[in-house]
């Protein structure tokens, strides 16, 4: 076990070096003056266009250039961005709210998608299947910013139950719209997931084996056939969850969330090479550990796969 | 929650003369896209204290909705009862509620499958799934319930039980696999055991030994047995009577010795005449031809007509009821002493 994590943990350096090189290159090497429009309408002074270019290494080769910014990551510096702020620092403000904005979308579609996928599955072709087989493909075929947008107007603004917009601080209670809002899709599809599983492990021979031992149906269902059905379900929710900690740029847009979908999307935006780079970097770091996690996890809810 | 026996000798089921069984005209149906399947029609069958009844048939045939209707886990629907009674200690498990049967299952009547890894839970340990039986039944605690199923893992002789009780299923071999099922259905002390098929997915080997234990397990406990099989080697050794089962109703019951001396129906005769034997060496192995048949399309008159060899004109028309022929020897043939005189 512990031998596995350290192998998994040195073939991340390869994946990060040859990720973030490639954002490095592309961001940095796309043609065009990294100046240009930083003075308005004029062409900067000589002196700035130097001090610029000597600030962040421009006139070195590319590999070298790379080589300088990552002696600085290592070291928990991502430099400054177009506005003189620290990039980490900002990152930092910005995966606190990010991240609980993910744990609360990852939540939701926990507790209601596999709520909805067991009642679903334990009674193939009933009612509550019917029922949960429709509303999932209502929320799998509607947009999140129709869901949005739309539940923002009445649930916000309308009838005053929900939160409006999230303030600098992202509180619980002000989350709790978006991070439903979010994790809507990814619930639709733990929905049917667990119900799919559900309903076939009820017709597995451990099943028949529960019922013949004098189970109550409680116990058969619920910890014998669903145990087993949320394996897939749990691992689908870890890369969910790498995924949400990518952000979000429409939930984050529509309820003027600060997270990092936001701050990525406007540096590539403003062409802000070092705030995309340092958030990309980070990302990349996040998704990798949270995939070797859910792997680990994989090993602890099913017992044959082993990690040696 | 279950009740908890303080005193587990305090049996609230006792045998009447030593009869613990008694399944009266059993009707099963399925209900299925191509129609109404009659998986049992009027199956009779009786299980005494320490004795072992072998039901013997094809697949299809109706042994394993037999076992499963006696155990009450016979998925409804698709499956429905439509008719007989099945006679727990002269209680009818037919007309009790859910909760009842709940308590049977496992302490009075309990069931081993055919294919161990698969009946096993494949995400709990297996001293957890027999430690099950006794938190569900008896109220033990986690550890009390553990050092049971311990006990039970050495007597069905598993080798170091105690380090071995937190193993998963899928790290023992399909003979130890089948052990543990075996430690666990006769956990609480059951009075009944049935043996669907329990050493098919086995090596020969290994079938002799899990057989041995059955009957060890028998004899010590005063078991009744109910062997489901298609195996005749099997039975030999094991059962007392067999029951002969074809098309979902018994076609023949004899003591085991007579059968294999003496069938007295074609279908049996048939089975027997198929087991290979060594002294027939470099002849062709005989089968009965022809497939069992649609259980939603049956054949008019006797359901074994298309495939018997002394099929006369009657057999296409009337079905042939199960009666004696000899003073113990049931079979359901319109020629059963003609099959029975050779």
């Amino acid at each position: 076990m512990g031998k596995y994590i350290v192998r998994r943990l040195l073939q991340m350096i390869p994946v990060v070096l040859g990720a973030t090189f490639l954002i490095y290159a592309m961001v940095f090497a796309l043609p065009g003056d990294p100046t240009a429009g930083k003075c308005g309408e004029r062409e900067c002074s000589e002196a700035y266009k130097a001090a610029f270019y000597e600030k962040y290494n421009l006139n070195d080769p590319l590999p070298i250039q790379y080589g300088k910014y990552m002696a600085n990551v290592v070291q928990g510096d991502l430099g400054e961005n177009q506005y003189g702020n620290d990039v980490a620092g900002e990152l930092g403000d910005r995966y606190l709210v990010t991240g609980k904005l993910a744990l609360m979308a990852l939540l939701w579609e926990g507790v209601i998608g596999i709520a909805a996928g067991a009642l679903a599955g334990i009674r193939k072709g009933g009612f509550m299947d019917s029922l949960v087989l429709v509303s999932t493909l209502f929320l799998i075929s509607i947009p999140v910013f129709v869901t949005g947008v739309v539940s923002q107007f009445f649930l916000g603004v309308k009838w005053g139950v929900a939160s409006v917009t999230v303030s600098a601080d992202a509180t619980v209670y002000e989350l709790l719209l978006p991070s439903f809002v979010l994790g809507s899709l990814s619930m639709a599809y733990i929905a049917r997931l667990t119900r799919t599983n559900l309903a076939e492990n009820l017709r597995a021979d451990y099943v028949r084996t529960a019922k013949a031992k004098g189970l109550t149906p409680q116990r058969t269902v619920g910890l014998h056939a669903l145990r087993n059905s949320l394996i897939p379900v749990v691992t689908f929710m870890g890369y969910d969850f790498g995924a949400l900690l990518g952000g979000a740029i429409v939930t984050e847009g529509i309820f003027n969330i600060q997270g990092v979908g936001g701050y990525i999307f406007r540096g590539v935006n403003n062409r802000d090479g070092v705030a995309v780079v340092g958030a990309v970097t980070v990302l990349v770091v996040a998704y990798l550990l949270v995939n070797l996690l859910v792997d680990l996890l994989y090993g602890l809810l099913d017992p044959r796969i082993s990690h040696d | 929650m279950t009740t908890v026996t303080t005193d587990p000798s305090a049996k609230q089921y006792r045998p009447e003369n030593g009869r613990l069984l008694d399944v009266e005209e059993l009707h099963v149906e399925f209900h299925t896209q191509e129609g109404v399947a009659r998986a049992l029609n009027g199956v009779n069958i009786y299980l005494d204290q320490g004795e072992t009844l072998a039901i013997l048939g094809e697949s299809g045939s109706g042994k394993s909705v037999t076992a499963q209707t006696v155990m009450g886990i016979l998925d409804i629907p698709p499956a429905k009862i439509t008719g007989g009674a099945i006679r727990y200690c002269g209680q009818d498990l037919l007309q009790m509620g859910e909760e009842q049967r709940r308590e049977i299952r496992g302490p009075e009547i309990s069931m081993i499958f055919q294919d161990a890894l698969s009946a096993l839970n494949p995400v709990f340990p297996v001293g957890w799934q027999i430690a099950e039986m006794f938190r569900v039944h008896r109220g033990l605690n986690k550890s009390d319930a553990l050092d049971q199923a311990v006990h039970l893992m050495e007597r069905v002789q598993i080798p170091g039980a105690r380090d071995r009780v937190k193993a998963y299923p899928h790290q023992f071999s399909g003979g130890m696999r089948q052990r543990i099922m075996i430690a666990m259905a006769i956990a609480l002390d059951p009075a009944v055991l049935i043996a669907d098929e329990p050493t098919t997915a086995l090596d020969v080997t290994v079938q002799a030994q899990i057989m041995g234990l059955l009957k060890e397990l028998q004899e010590e406990r005063q078991m009744g047995l109910i062997l489901i099989t298609h195996d005749l080697g099997v039975v030999a050794d094991v059962a007392d009577r067999i029951s002969v089962m074809y098309a979902g109703r018994i076609v023949e019951k004899a003591a085991v010795h007579d059968i294999y001396a003496n069938p007295a129906h074609p279908y049996t005769e048939g089975l027997l005449a198929s087991i290979p034997r060594l002294d027939r060496k470099g002849q062709e192995l005989y089968a009965i031809g022809g497939l069992p048949p649609n259980l939603t399309r049956m054949p008019p008159g006797c359901p074994f007509h298309p495939r018997c060899g002394r099929a006369r004109d009657i057999c296409s028309s009337d079905d042939p009821d199960l009666l004696e022929v000899v003073p113990g020897r049931l079979s359901a043939c319109h020629f059963s002493e003609e099959v029975l005189n050779g």
